[in-house]
């Protein structure tokens, strides 16, 4: 069953161009808007920024600008689902879902409405915008409600899969997106499925569990410290809520300590999620890597990344910590 | 809609007069609640339910049901009472009212009881929802229509103006609004917390059409609707000039029965004072 559980996915073979994850979603609202008539999309006067652009154009009557209007975006949304729409609501994270936390809280998960709200530019790496647009505490406002999907593709290959996945899905889930280009880390055959981890790379020291762009850093750091003797397998929690606890135990019983990595406050977020396992079904030390209790600032993506501790010698130093205290 | 008779008049005036009692014991009973706002919106809720809403208490979910949005949840006594009187669910389950296990939650919640349409209490959220399904009716093409109730002090919220805002630039004829305009809030007279007047222009300044009667009169409220449903370029607000705790006198017009309970006392009072109501209007 663990064997299993930790068999590695297939991934990308060669390098393709960089692209953001909003890129992969506007491609995937497209998709799926051709598959199911009930598709309506609406936005928060950010259309091209969350790539509605191209829906837009093929879907007139079904896409909704709103103008600046994010808790109505939210209420709105959960009308349109009301009436038997699939509504995915989108608009810069640090908005929507952070101004709209109540909507999203009595409209949307309360009425077990079919809404996606859509995060994008989420995370430091939105770079030069700054602190007010860099939302860092989103997975943590969404995970907490009950009933919410919480999902957080690694590149945009994934992004396009996952917003598939939570349109072929009835209920309320949160998909957080990027604006940064990204590499491209999955191939067209790495499966996706909401709730089930993809193990990226096998190893036996340490478990580096990960979502978003720090599925790239940590596959980065695993192959740095392969070459220092330390073997990492790398888990790709792209579903944050709910939560793969089989494959997290499995990992963390096979490797006895583990690392989170997120773009995202360590407070709430993933560790936190991975922590809460652990502590119930199997304790093991564990490091986080993440934005530790301040906000972003304007910088490039690449600046952000080191200054938020979130750069590969930062996985690295986490691994190696959480490793010496495994034989402490 | 035909002009009303008299005898029909008089039979909706006694079913809203038995929905007031029905407030009256489901408040009392659950000893925390909301009567004034539910009292004052009996004759509205009886138009609704009993001529203007075409729906079917025994298929709640059927599609080309006219939707009814209570934004102000906290009045829910009152579309329980209506919902049971209708033959949503039996009048016994009324007493039931915030008690643990209930369907009859203390503000309403859709996925309990069949009919609500969405849940709702925090303020200033249903004129949005009831936007995105007139949109979507619109988009549908589909002939049901979207009626939401408010009430006046919800109008402090932001997000009911960004719902003002997008019904009249999208001129979402196929929705209606009454404002429950009975002047009083949690912590006093609407125009003492936050001025609302002039309130009829701010809805005219944002290209709806806008109709002010009295939320008591049968004739005034179906006119009204009537007008509503014929507007076909524009929302349609009717501001219903109501009086909170209508029907019991020591309730009227004093903000305190906003969001208190009767107790024993009062109660039998208040049940007395809607008997002999009922009673006048029965001799007629």
């Amino acid at each position: 069953m663990t064997d299993a559980l930790l068999k590695p996915v297939p991934l990308a073979k060669e390098n393709q161009s960089p692209k953001a994850t909003r890129d992969g979603f506007g491609e995937g609202v497209v998709l799926a808007a051709r598959e199911n008539p009930a598709v309506l999309a609406a936005c928060a006067d950010v259309t091209e920024s969350v790539r509605l652009d191209a829906f837009k154009k093929e879907f007139p009557d079904r896409f909704v600008q709103l103008g600046v209007h994010e808790q109505f975006l939210v209420a709105f949304g959960a009308g349109l689902a009301l009436a038997g729409k699939k509504a995915f609501v989108a608009a810069y994270a640090t908005f929507s879902p952070g101004r709209a936390w109540e909507q999203v809280r009595t409209n949307v998960c309360l009425n077990e409405a079919d809404v996606v709200i859509v995060g994008a530019h989420a995370g430091v790496t939105v770079g030069a915008d700054g602190a007010t647009h860099q939302a860092i505490e989103d997975i943590a406002t969404m995970r907490v409600l009950p009933k919410m999907r919480v999902v957080v593709p690694c590149d945009a290959l994934e992004a396009r899969k996952a917003t598939l996945a939570v349109a072929r899905i009835t209920g309320q889930s949160y998909l957080r997106l990027g604006r940064e280009k990204q590499p491209i880390i999955t191939a067209e055959e790495t499966p996706f499925e909401i709730g089930r981890a993809n193990v990226m790379r096998d190893g036996t020291d340490c478990a580096i569990v990960a979502c978003g762009l720090m599925v790239g850093q940590a596959l980065k750091a695993a192959e740095e410290l392969a070459t220092e003797g330390v073997s990492c397998l790398v888990i790709n929690m792209h579903t944050v809520k709910p939560l793969d606890t089989a494959t997290l135990l499995a990992a963390a019983r096979l490797c006895s300590c583990v690392v989170t990595a997120e773009e995202h406050l360590v407070a709430g977020g993933l560790g936190s999620s991975v922590a809460e396992a652990l502590a119930k079904e199997s304790p093991a030390p564990q490091e986080f890597v993440g934005i530790q209790d301040r906000y972003g600032e304007s910088g490039t993506a690449a600046e952000l990344i080191e200054a938020c501790g979130l750069g590969v010698s930062h996985v690295k130093a986490a691994v190696k910590k959480v490793v010496s205290r495994k034989k402490a | 809609m035909a002009q009303l008779t008299d005898a029909e008049k008089r039979q909706l005036a006694l079913t809203a007069n038995r929905l007031r009692g029905h407030v009256i014991r489901m408040v009392a009973a659950a000893g925390s609640g909301h009567p004034g706002g539910a009292l004052g919106l009996a004759d509205l809720m009886t138009a609704l339910y009993f001529r203007v809403l075409r729906q079917d208490p025994k298929k709640p979910d059927w599609p080309e049901r006219d939707r009814l949005i209570l934004s102000n949840g906290h009045v829910c006594p009152i579309r329980y009472a209506a919902m049971a009187e209708a033959g949503y669910f039996p009048v016994d389950e009324l007493m039931t009212l915030r008690k643990f296990g209930t369907r009859l939650q203390g503000h309403p919640e859709r996925e309990r009881l069949p009919g609500v349409e969405t849940t709702s209490g925090p303020l200033g959220a249903g004129l949005a929802q009831s936007c995105g399904l007139a949109y979507a009716a619109h988009l549908d093409k589909a002939a049901w229509r979207t009626y939401c109730v408010v009430s006046d002090g919800e109008h402090d919220a932001g997000l009911h103006w960004e719902s003002v805002l997008f019904a009249g630039a999208r001129r979402l004829a196929n929705l209606t609004l009454f404002v429950d305009r009975n002047n009083i809030q949690l912590d006093g007279p609407t125009e003492t917390i936050m001025p609302l007047e002039p309130l009829a222009d701010k809805y005219r300044a944002f290209n709806w059409n806008v109709l002010e009667i009295d939320g008591h009169d049968f004739d005034a409220i179906f006119a009204a609707i009537e007008t509503a449903q014929s507007t076909a370029d524009r929302p349609t607000v009717v501001v219903c000039r109501t009086v909170p705790g209508k029907g019991v006198s020591f309730m009227e017009n004093d903000y305190r029965w906003h969001g208190q309970a009767p107790n024993a006392e009062q109660e039998a009072a208040a049940l007395k004072e809607l008997k002999e109501i009922a009673a006048k209007l029965a001799s007629v």
